[in-house]
Formats: C-alpha cells, sequence, structure tokens
C-alpha cells in the first residue's frame, strides 16, 4: 500500500516537473515554425544584415541589422556602466560595513534598497526616464550638438538614455550575485593575503575578487540577460526610430520592436516580427548555455 | 404612476416608511419587467433575419470596423460580419467583381470605380492634427512646410519664422493607421525622417508637451490643452473645418456598396440601418471618427 502512493506521488512529481520542459519545448517550436518562414521569404543576407526598415512601404524593406546592433550596444553599454558599480557596492557591502555601528546600519539600508530596486516595475523606470531622464538627455544633447544642422535632435529619447536606465535595472541582480559570491571566498585566504602585509584595498582587488571571479561573471550574464530582454522601460525612453546605435541616436531595439509594432502589423510584417522574436529568443538561449558553461566550471574549480 | 408621483412629493402621513417602500419598490420592479419584456419582443423580431456580410478593404479602418461588428453582431445574433483587412484598393476591386458586400475604403471611390457600379457611402470622416510643443512660437503651417520638416528638410523653427529651436520630429510606429494616413494625405509616404516612432497616441501627446520644439501627429478627438494644435494652411484643425472640407489633413471612411444601399439585401440595408443608429453612431465617435452629415 505504502509503496503504491509512493509510486503515484512520484508521478505526480514528474508530471508537474515536467511542465517546465513541455514549455520551453513549445517556445523554441512555436518561435521557429513562426520565424523561420520569413527568414526564408525575405533571405537572411536581407533580413539579418539589412539596415533599412520600412515594411509598410509600397515596395517593403525588411533589415534588422541595426536593430540587433542597437540591442547589442544597448546591452553591452548597460553592461560596462552597472557591472562596475554593482560590484563596488557588493565589495562595499562585505567588507566595509561590518566593523562600525553606523557601518551596519548603512548596510542594512543598502541592501534593503537593492531589494526595493529590484521590485520596481519596469513601467516605473520608463516613466522616471520619459520624464525626467529624456529632459535632461535633451540639454546635454542640445549642448553638445549646438549649432550642428546634420544631427537630427531627437529630444533626449536616445541610446544613452536607455543604457542608463538599464544599467541601473541590472543592478540589483549584479549586487546581489557578486555580494554572495564575494561573501563565499573562505576567510583564510583574506587573512592570508593581510598577514602578507596587503593593504586591504590590494587584498580585495588582488586576492579576494579574482578568487571570486566566476561568480562575479556569473552575475554579468544574468544582467546581460536582463537587459537583452527588457521591453517596456526601453520603448518609453529610446525614441523608437530605426538608427545606427550611436549615443544620442533614436534607437530601436529587438524587444521594442516586438512591443511597438505587434499590435498593428499584418502580412510578412508580422512574420518578420516573429523573426526578429526568434532572434531575441536565440541570443537569450546563447546568454544561458554560456550560463550553465560557467556555472559547472565555477564549480569545478571550488571542487 | 400618478399616485406614486402623488405619494412621492405630497406623502400621506397614514402610511409608513417602511410600506412605502415596498409599494415603490415593486412599482420599479414591475416597470422594469414591462420594459425588458417589450425590448425582447424588440429583439425578436429583428432576430429573424440571419445569413452573413461580408466586407473587405482599408486597413485604416480595421478599428472602427472591429467595434462595429462587435456591437452589430450582440444586436443581431443571427447574422454574421467578417471584414478582410486587404487595402482600399482591393476591398473595392473585390466588390466591383462580387465577392464581397461592402467595399470599405479610406478615400473617396474615384470616377473609374463609380462607373462600375459602386456607390460611395461615407460614413465617417478621419481627422489628423499636427500638434507642437506649447511654447512653439509658430503657430501656422503650410502643407509644404509641413512636409519639409517630416521629411528631415527643415530641421529648426527660426527657418519657419520661430525661435531657435530644433525641431524634434514625432510619428507613430510603422502599421499605426495614424501614420498611414498622415504619410498618404501629406504625399510623404516612406519618406518620413523621424526622430521618434512612438507606439501609442498617448505617448505621442505626452512627449510633444514635455519636449520643446517637438512636432506630432494624433487623431483629432484627443487633442487638449497641454499641447498647441497647428493651423494647416491658416485652417484650425477643428470638426466644423473638417466637415466643411477645408482642413487639409483629413479622408472619409467609405462603406461603398454595388448600387444604392436600397438595392442591397436586406442583411446589408439592416447593417447601413445599424450604422445610422444612435448606437452605430456612438460608436464610430467613439473611435475617435466624425460623424458626416
Amino acid at each position: 500500500m505504502k509503496k503504491t502512493t509512493e509510486k503515484i506521488a512520484g508521478y505526480i512529481f514528474l508530471i508537474f516537473g515536467c511542465i517546465a520542459i513541455v514549455s520551453v519545448g513549445a517556445i523554441t517550436i512555436y518561435m521557429l515554425v513562426k520565424g523561420v518562414p520569413a527568414l526564408k521569404e525575405v533571405g537572411i543576407p536581407e533580413l539579418i544584415f539589412g539596415t533599412v526598415w520600412e515594411p509598410t512601404a509600397s515596395n517593403p524593406r525588411y533589415g534588422i541589422f541595426y536593430i540587433i546592433l542597437s540591442s547589442v550596444v544597448g546591452t553591452f553599454g548597460a553592461v560596462l556602466l552597472g557591472v562596475p558599480i554593482g560590484i563596488l557596492t557588493a565589495v562595499f557591502l562585505t567588507d566595509f560595513t561590518n566593523e562600525s555601528k553606523i557601518g551596519r546600519r548603512i548596510s542594512s539600508v543598502l541592501s534593503a534598497a537593492v531589494e526595493l530596486l529590484a521590485a520596481i516595475p519596469s513601467v516605473i523606470y520608463g516613466l522616471i526616464g520619459m520624464m525626467v531622464l529624456n529632459p535632461l538627455m535633451y540639454r546635454l544633447e542640445k549642448a553638445i550638438y549646438a549649432g550642428n544642422t546634420e544631427h537630427q535632435f531627437t529630444g533626449g529619447s536616445n541610446l544613452l538614455s536607455a543604457i542608463i536606465v538599464l544599467a541601473i535595472m541590472i543592478l540589483p541582480t549584479v549586487i546581489n550575485i557578486s555580494t554572495s559570491s564575494i561573501r563565499a571566498v573562505p576567510k583564510s585566504v583574506r587573512l592570508a593575503s593581510l598577514a602578507l602585509g596587503a593593504s586591504k584595498i590590494q587584498t580585495i582587488f588582488r586576492v579576494v575578487l579574482p578568487a571570486a571571479r566566476s561568480g562575479l561573471m556569473t552575475g554579468v550574464v544574468l544582467g546581460v540577460g536582463r537587459a537583452l530582454g527588457e521591453a517596456m522601460a526601453i520603448n518609453m525612453v529610446a525614441g523608437g526610430s530605426v538608427n545606427i546605435p550611436l549615443p544620442f541616436n533614436s534607437v530601436k531595439l529587438l524587444t521594442t520592436q516586438l512591443v511597438s509594432e505587434m499590435s498593428y502589423s499584418s502580412g510578412l510584417h508580422r512574420q518578420v516580427l516573429f523573426t526578429v522574436g526568434l532572434v531575441l529568443y536565440l541570443f537569450i538561449v546563447g546568454i544561458n548555455l554560456l550560463l550553465t558553461r560557467m556555472k559547472k566550471k565555477g564549480e569545478l574549480e571550488h571542487d | 404612476m400618478q399616485n406614486l408621483a402623488d405619494e412621492i412629493l405630497y406623502p400621506g402621513k397614514e402610511e409608513n416608511m417602511k410600506k412605502k417602500l415596498l409599494k415603490l419598490s415593486g412599482m420599479v420592479l414591475a416597470s422594469v419587467l414591462m420594459v425588458t419584456t417589450i425590448a425582447g419582443c424588440g429583439a425578436k423580431d429583428e432576430q429573424k433575419l440571419s445569413g452573413k456580410i461580408t466586407l473587405a478593404g482599408s486597413t485604416s479602418m480595421q478599428k472602427v470596423c472591429e467595434a462595429l461588428m462587435e456591437g452589430f453582431m450582440e444586436k443581431y445574433e443571427d447574422i454574421t460580419v467578417t471584414t478582410e483587412y486587404t487595402g482600399s484598393g482591393a476591398g473595392l476591386e473585390s466588390l466591383a467583381n462580387g465577392s464581397v458586400n461592402i467595399g470599405n475604403a479610406s478615400r473617396h471611390v474615384k470616377d473609374a470605380e463609380k462607373e462600375k457600379g459602386l456607390v460611395e457611402n461615407v460614413v465617417a470622416l478621419d481627422g489628423i492634427a499636427v500638434i507642437s510643443h506649447k511654447d512653439n512660437a509658430v503657430k501656422d503651417l503650410t502643407k509644404e512646410e509641413l512636409t519639409g520638416i517630416y521629411r528631415g528638410e527643415i530641421k529648426n523653427w527660426s527657418e519657419l519664422g520661430g525661435q531657435d529651436e530644433a525641431i524634434v520630429v514625432i510619428g507613430r510606429e510603422n502599421g499605426s493607421g495614424t501614420r498611414d494616413a498622415f504619410e498618404e494625405l501629406l504625399g510623404v509616404k516612406d519618406a518620413c525622417n523621424y526622430a521618434q516612432e512612438l507606439d501609442s497616441t498617448g505617448a505621442v501627446m505626452a512627449k510633444v508637451a514635455a519636449t520643446p520644439g517637438a512636432i506630432g501627429y494624433v487623431s483629432l478627438d484627443v487633442v487638449n490643452d497641454s499641447v498647441l494644435a497647428l493651423k494647416l494652411n491658416g485652417v484650425d484643425a477643428t470638426e466644423q473645418n473638417i466637415l466643411a472640407g477645408e482642413y487639409a489633413l483629413q479622408r472619409p471612411f467609405v462603406m461603398a456598396t454595388k448600387g444604392e444601399i436600397s438595392e442591397q439585401s436586406d442583411l446589408v440595408q439592416v447593417w447601413f440601418e445599424y450604422l445610422g443608429s444612435e448606437e452605430g453612431k456612438t460608436i464610430i465617435r467613439n473611435t475617435g471618427l466624425i460623424l458626416p452629415n
């Protein structure tokens, strides 16, 4: 009797476990089925490497190269800006707040702030970006391009705004993962370094951070994933025209293109949007494979 | 009913409040029941019609068509209405060769098409307002100046006699009906150089209101005090000017039939009756369109 219940329970768990696998499988198949036809119809070189996006023209062109490039540059920029801030915050949390009472208080406030930062919905980031960041950016843009007749003024909705918003949005991920990986570095390693006469700063940058390397990289990769997949906030601050991704150009990213054009699109335009989704999906799959590999490598190092 | 009114106005002292309320609610209930029965009878008569109405044509009319179809099919449960959004020309073509009952077009029916027996029935007018930031000193643009701005040839308001402020050209995303209409009416299809492409009317309003030097376009019905509505060739974007045909950025929404409406099947006639009813008119107005005279 007991055996049968155990068995049944086992099957129930198996079924629930399969839901995730089936979902991923179904999504992958769906994206491929929906995304590949347009790839065939338009042609891979024209679609992936074309730079003209005019899906509703009488002679439509479906080039998404600038859009892919904008996503890559935007994500890279956000990581470049967000990761140093995140890792240094993590160092502050782990190594500078334990000694004094006030330090511990700052640490608890900071941790709470980071938690809250992670919980803020992306549309709020977008709203603040739109109402506060964009006007500031426009002032900067006017100052930099004063008297320039070639530049198209974007009103502050540009790649740089998107990067800044994304950088703030990936901060919690980077800080949390970095903090726990720095904490995981054995105390003996720090003590050994200090005992050899290294200063605290030297210990952190030469010993602790290198020892926590694989964990820090995991944080970076997760940050990349978050930045790449963000749509709502970016849609509100990036301008949305297809352009070369330069800091003061209005840009369209893979995610924002899907969000903004899906509702009214039809025919081949819609099919191409599915291909855009497929490209985004493949990027994310790639990032995740990288993550899995790094985690394995990290485990091996620790063994 | 007279008694009830009297009692409410001059309450009898002998009856207590509770009784009165009971009586009142009984009367209300009865009248509600009566009204619903009458309405039910009416609906039953109309529901005798059954069959299918087919429409094809303009993609710009999708929003209003969907809304009308939903309202119509709720009222006439046995009638199915289907619409294909193939484009104005293709819709009138299908109508001419008899494959659909009604051809939708977001432009006037051309003479060549009228020769094939198509009759133009304007069901609504679509107006687009050009808006800019409130501090803009330029209040009036010619069609040519507007074209120049959207083509990216005019980049500063000072070129148009305004202050030295860069023009931030804001528009809608690919596939938007408003963008389609704007570019078509202005003759700048596929030639616009947008600084921002936003995906909703609200976003365009908000950005134009917040960005000095910005210019944008939206449906006429959403314009409010947060932005400056520009005159075009000296004409204000108002419902009156559109009805009078004086404002340039407007187009008719046509549901063309082959032959007059009176020559159509009962089903099609019921459809047009519905469009002309208060219910139909409300739906058309709610989608931001102007009713023709």
